[in-house]
């Protein structure tokens, strides 16, 4: 890899690909935007504790119980991937 | 506009909790996190959890842990939040502070997914800490010292896995073997891939164990094994010698013990006998105790039972069996602490959080779960059932009451008393609450006995320096004057030698041993000896005032002549010098003797003719005048009071304490000038409003320091609390006179008079604001309104997935019945003694929490309360299935109904997958009984749910999801009039102001709608331009809005002038305009005027006053129990003075946890317009040459700016 190629955009967005997990792409397809938004909230709601109460409050269940679902929801947020089409 | 933000009451709720002994010695102590708040707790001898240290962040904490280098005597705090940065913090105790060792930066801030903070987890030998996120990255820290036995900290080393998601990470108890740290991971790589799903379906958690080795210095994947799905917990079981090392899985239904190279040990979690059979198990929340020889877990679960897991293990640290068995039951907590003293710490999810004392460790047989008898069948591991019973290892000793979380609130004077009342209902389920606040102290009223006549005054005496207590308490009367001793009990005596025939004007202790009254005719001096010395007023003038401490007294007599008397070296009070006074004196003052001196070196003298003088009582220039100052009234009453502006520890050397002249003038108001301690000069004069009458001053002590009892129309304390003076209002009638009190039953104490009865009471929890008043409710309150005529309480309840009381009942007759047969032995004794029909539940729901129900089932109430007598005068359970969720209160125009209650409830309400419900109604009721009661007058269906409800032009607004719809009142139901379908998703909340209606969506922000009678339509002819989830709305005025939203941000939007004039002027209200919308939207769009990040989630707002005569702010609350105000600035030079302190305390003093505070106030929107007071108010805690150094930036000394900070305050509360 010559020096320069270390600067030109394809290579810094792969740079920021690897480092920062959602980071997008040309291709990326609603499913995979959907997922990652998805997987952001749910690690915010997480994060901020007193919106965390806030669900809890809302669907009667403990503040743990709460944190559990949305770690579990963080597996498959928005459902089955869309069948790949073959190329 | 320009707001000054500031927190009233801090966060009440607790996110997290650790507990060490970071002071350094035996004790232990608790930090708690409060989201944006840490404190530090300590139980003190009586079993008082008491605050000693608390500190706005002004960032979210999300962890804590505690560690300790091997060898040290203290501990350290690592603190995980949303800085992006690690931070290690000490309590330092001499100057009560925490202070920041180390602050490390690995990446952004905020709370993302893949940024470190959610986590911590830390090598029980102190080596180590991993922080790891909920995604990705975990780093980890190694921790050494240096030469000069610092703290040090290394570069991270990374741990981090792509597509994985972490659930709980812990130390590994290794001994001194290289660190280790277990993770619980699920890697979705696969399943993001697959289509088909199978993948998602095998999705597999991995137990992980991540070894640093330190000689290499590099961070390496030990271990990976796939765990239990269910995995959300991991607790670290003792190793190196003290037990087996390893960790606990803890999973929904199981535990599990877990460690490199050993099989499983697994035991199920006894279940709630009725707990529905789809509902798992989870554990919530973990403490581990250690002793020398023995260690155990106590876990506890989402429904708030605790138990008690022990590790069988032999020799070869091999676990042979893991038990568990029911310990007890408590409120759900978000952390648990077992202290070594005994004590167990549980912070409450929601409600009280409450410190409990061990009283067994359940040695003794109770229901209990075993790896060696765990049975699996096809249908999986056979369950284990216990039923909840009464406590029987804890015993709780104190409650911490938490108004987390804050439902709803609302502020009216109902009683009539001079400031108005917090009306506030919180909490949760059965554990909830309405709760009155007062502003205040809370005080607690030890004995009130009545006298035989009107007492005047009161004082307290001690019969030698070196006692601990109280002697004598004397009464004087208009006559006469009373003495009681203070002993087992408090009677009257007669051998004091004090005279009991003549008023009082003052009693106290003299010198060493001796005692002094001083009545109108003379000074009586009683030696320990009981000789009585009497020295008589010459010619017929008589004592009118005196001030004195325990070496110099300085009387006024009748006319204006000030004598100086002080006691010499044989205990002899010698006259020294007399002074005759323009007019007459009005009240006299000398400060206590400071230690290590002769005298006191001021007078402070109030005259009838509206000044006070400061004399000197040094024998150089006795009794000369240092400094006059004119006030606005009469002085009823002096006190000087040394302050120290920030108790610097014990001593406070960096912070020399200064005198205040403090005098409560004639027409209600407190002056503090400061006293400059080598001229005498006045300077600095803060004044405050206390109340109608002319406030007597008498000081009291506080936590071993004086303090200034003020007593007006109500009674104030004065007094320091965390380096700030404070003067608080106490919830308390209203006082004549008072004393300090200290007896062996209450060491601090006051004893004061009003009307014709002594009372003794003690002021509590210091520190705080409000006081609180507490009604229990019976399930989640939602909405209510203040009905201001009839001073009730309309309360909207409901919960999800709750059994309504009838079916409870049912059911625990039966349980009592099931019971009963089984214990046929218990049930004779019981009969016997007749207790059957008056025995108290034994299960209260406060504790013990619902059973679940399935969760499409609801129940709902709406409730009558009288708030005055706390009396619940109706009370109506919703039927089928129906919960209320929004009420108002309105005024049909053509009906002769009158006021008339309206509800909005949803039927069948179900949240998941999507909000759905068959429908809903709405009630209209009518008041009866005078408004205590309410009668159903119909019920109109609705084909939605009515999410907010108003008033509007005699006709009622109802929000009915997308749909706007006006509704008149009919004979069977309502009647539609008119509608408007095209609001975005949900309406929340609706005011009216005119013809105009501001509709609040429940993700779109505000609406404004106008309603042409004529047309009979509405139509919105402005929005908001961006999205915003409102969760509290508040209309400021016809064409401001402000609310809140879920994400912690509050905001003001305004219609622009220019645009509400032209709406208001065009014949056609905007309506050509209003079809051609812009961005999708109405045709205008409001401005926002004010931003700012709460950092919580706020619920209620309302504009109002808090002290009387004040200028009215938004006052809001939010789910972690914060109340909080937003002040407009009146002026520009304020405005101008606080934005430039903010700026050089930024700068100068960044927050405790490492978050850049412009970042945090600006964390969804850039702040606008408010200037934090929360960062400004640190200014009082900075160094004095911090506070010199900022101070000279604003061309200001630092009294000045203190005296602003407490100022404005001052006209919030």
């Amino acid at each position: 890899m010559q020096a320069s190629d270390r600067f030109n955009i394809n290579s810094q967005l792969e740079h920021l690909q690897a480092k920062y997990v959602g980071t997008g792409h040309a291709d990326l397809n609603r499913f995979e935007w959907a997922v990652n938004i998805q997987r952001d909230s749910y690690a915010s709601y997480v994060g901020h504790y007193p919106l965390l109460a806030y669900f809890a409050i809302a669907e009667n269940e403990s503040i743990g119980r709460e944190r559990y679902t949305f770690m579990q929801k963080m597996l498959q947020p928005c459902g089955l991937p869309p069948e790949r089409e073959e190329d | 506009m320009y707001l000054y933000s500031l927190t009233l009451q801090r966060a009440t709720g607790i996110v997290c909790a650790t507990y060490g002994n970071f002071m350094g010695g035996k004790t232990q102590e608790i930090v708690v996190a409060r989201g944006k708040v840490l404190d530090l707790l300590r139980p003190d001898d009586n079993g008082k959890l008491q605050t000693l240290l608390s500190v706005e962040v002004l960032g979210a904490i999300r962890s804590l842990v505690q560690f300790r280098l091997t060898g040290s005597q203290k501990d350290y705090i690592v603190v995980g939040s949303d800085s992006g940065r690690i931070v290690i913090l000490e309590y330092n105790k001499e100057k009560n502070i925490f202070e920041k060792i180390h602050q490390e930066t690995f990446g952004k801030s905020g709370c993302r997914r893949i940024v470190p903070g959610q986590y911590l987890a830390v090598d029980p030998k102190g080596r180590a800490v991993m922080v790891g996120a909920c995604e990705k990255q975990k780093l980890v820290y190694v921790l050494n010292r240096d030469n000069a036995a610092r703290l040090t900290i290394s570069s991270p080393l990374e741990a981090h896995k792509s597509h994985t998601i972490v659930y709980s990470i812990t130390g590994v108890d290794c001994g001194f073997d290289n660190p280790m740290f277990a993770a619980i991971e699920l890697d979705y790589a696969e399943a993001d891939q697959d289509s088909t799903g199978q993948a998602a379906l095998e999705a597999q958690k991995n137990l992980t164990f991540y070894e640093l080795d330190l000689g290499l210095n590099h961070v390496v994947r030990k271990w990976s094994e796939p765990i239990d799905n269910g995995a959300n917990l991991l607790v670290t079981v003792p190793g190196g010698g003290d037990g087996p090392s390893g960790v606990l899985v803890c999973a929904e239904n199981f535990v599990i013990y877990k460690n490199q190279g050993h099989p499983d040990v697994r035991a199920v979690i006894p279940r709630r006998a009725d707990l529905p059979a789809e509902r798992g198990v989870l554990i919530v929340s973990a403490a581990t105790h250690r002793q020398k020889a023995m260690f155990f877990f106590l876990l506890q679960t989402e429904y708030g039972d605790i138990f008690k897991v022990t590790l069988e293990y032999d020799k070869d640290d091999q676990v042979t069996e893991l038990k568990i068995k029911y310990f007890d039951t408590i409120a759900v907590t978000s952390a648990l602490c077992v202290l070594k003293s005994g004590f167990l710490f549980a912070a409450s999810e929601f409600g009280n959080h409450a410190l409990y004392q061990f009283q067994g460790i359940g040695d003794d047989a109770d229901v209990e779960s075993s790896s060696s008898t765990v049975v699996e069948t096809e249908e999986g591991f056979q369950p284990v059932f216990f039923q909840p019973r009464k406590l029987k290892n804890l015993v709780q000793i104190d409650e911490i009451e938490s108004l987390m979380p804050i439902m709803d609130m609302k502020i009216a004077n109902l009683f009539e008393e001079e400031t108005p009342q917090i009306f506030a209902v919180c909490g949760r389920g059965p554990r909830s609450s309405l709760r009155i606040l007062r502003p205040g102290l809370a005080v607690t009223e030890m004995a009130v006995s009545q006298l035989p006549g009107i007492p005047s005054a009161v004082w307290t005496v001690k019969k030698s320096v070196n006692d601990e207590f109280d002697a004598y308490i004397v009464v004087s009367f208009v006559n006469a004057t009373l003495v009681l001793s203070i002993g087992e009990t408090v009677e009257e005596v007669s051998d004091s030698g004090f005279l009991d025939t003549t008023p009082s004007l003052a009693v106290s202790l003299l010198g060493e041993d001796s005692l002094m009254q001083v009545h109108p005719n003379g000074i009586r001096h009683i030696r320990a000896d009981g000789r009585i010395n009497e020295w008589k007023t010459p010619g017929k003038k008589t004592i009118v005032k005196v001030g004195c401490n325990r070496m110099q007294v300085v009387i006024a007599l009748s006319g204006g002549e000030l004598i100086y008397f002080e006691m010499d070296v044989t205990g002899q009070l010698m006259e020294i010098e007399k002074r005759e006074m323009p007019g007459d004196v009005a009240c006299l003052d000398i400060a206590p003797v400071p230690e290590g001196r002769q005298r006191s070196r001021f007078l402070a003298v109030g005259s009838d003719e509206s000044t006070i003088r400061i004399l000197s009582l040094d024998p150089n220039d006795c009794m000369h005048i240092l400094s006059v100052q004119a006030v606005s009234s009469p002085p009823e009453s002096l006190l000087l009071l040394e302050v120290q502006a920030y108790s610097g520890g014990e001593e406070g050397a960096e912070h020399p304490a200064s005198v205040f002249l403090n005098a409560g003038l004639q027409n209600g108001v407190l002056l503090r000038t400061e006293v400059d301690m080598v001229t005498g000069q006045l300077s600095d004069t803060r004044t405050r409003f206390l109340g109608l009458r002319a406030p007597k001053l008498f000081s009291a002590l506080v936590r071993g320091r004086r303090a200034m009892l003020c007593l007006s129309s109500r009674p104030w304390l004065g007094y320091i609390h965390q380096g700030h003076f404070l003067l608080t209002p106490l919830s308390y009638e209203t006082l004549e006179y008072a004393a300090s009190f200290s007896s062996d039953q209450c060491a601090e104490g006051v004893v004061a008079v009003a009307g014709d009865a002594l009372r003794v009471f003690t002021i509590e929890r210091l520190g705080e604001t409000f006081n609180q008043t507490i009604m229990p409710l019976r399930y989640t309150p939602r909405k209510f309104l203040l009905h201001p005529k009839q001073k009730s309480l309309i309360i909207l309840e409901c919960d999800q997935g709750a059994f309504t009381t009838e079916e409870r009942e049912a059911a625990k007759k039966e349980a009592v019945d099931g019971s009963n047969q089984d214990s046929v032995m218990m049930d004779a004794d019981r009969q016997e003694t007749g207790e059957d029909e008056d025995r108290e539940d034994p299960l209260p729901d406060e504790q013990y929490g619902c059973p679940k129900a399935e969760s499409s089932k609801w129940v709902s109430c709406i409730r009558v309360l009288d708030p005055k007598s706390a009396e619940t005068t109706c009370l109506l359970e919703l039927q089928d299935n129906e919960a209320a969720f929004s009420l108002c209160s309105v005024k049909f125009h053509d009906k002769e109904l009158g006021s008339v209650l309206a509800v909005g409830t949803a039927k069948d309400l179900k949240f998941w997958p999507k909000r759905q419900s068959s429908g809903g109604f709405v009630h209209i009721y009518k008041y009866v009984d005078g408004g205590k009661s309410l009668d159903l007058v119909h019920k109109t269906p609705v084909d939605g749910i009515p999410t907010a409800l108003c008033a509007f032009q005699g006709r009622l607004l109802v929000g009915i999801g997308q749909i706007l719809r006006i509704y008149d009142l009919g004979k069977r139901k309502l009647l539609r009039k008119c509608e408007n379908k095209n609001f975005p998703n949900t309406i929340i909340s609706i005011h009216t102001y005119g013809d105009r209606i501001y509709v609040g969506d429940i993700q779109e922000s505000f609406h404004y709608v106008k309603y042409r009678r004529d047309e009979n339509q509405l139509y919105t002819f402005a929005d908001d331009n961006c999205p915003r989830w409102l969760t509290a709305t508040l209309h400021v005025d016809f064409d401001t809005m402000a609310a809140a939203d879920k994400f912690g941000n509050v905001f003001f939007i305004r219609l622009p002038q220019d645009v509400s004039e032209e709406i208001e002027d065009d014949p056609t209200g905007g309506k050509i305009k209003w079809e051609q919308g812009r961005l999708n939207g109405a045709p205008n769009k409001v401005e926002e005027i004010i931003q700012f990040h709460i950092g919580e989630v706020v619920t209620c707002m309302q504009k109002a006053s808090l002290i009387p005569g004040g200028g009215e702010s938004v006052i809001y609350g939010t789910v972690m129990g914060t109340v909080g105000a937003l002040l407009p600035f009146t002026s520009r030079e304020d405005v101008d003075f606080f934005s430039h302190l903010e700026m050089h305390l930024r700068q100068e003093h960044p927050p405790l946890c490492g978050r850049d505070h412009m970042a945090f106030r600006s964390a969804y929107f850039p702040v606008k317009d408010v200037i934090d007071g929360d960062l400004c108010e640190q200014y009082a805690t900075l160094s004095a040459d911090l506070q010199r150094k900022i101070a000279d930036e604003l061309d200001r000394t630092p009294g000045e700016i203190l005296k602003k900070l407490e100022d404005i305050r001052n006209r919030i509360i």
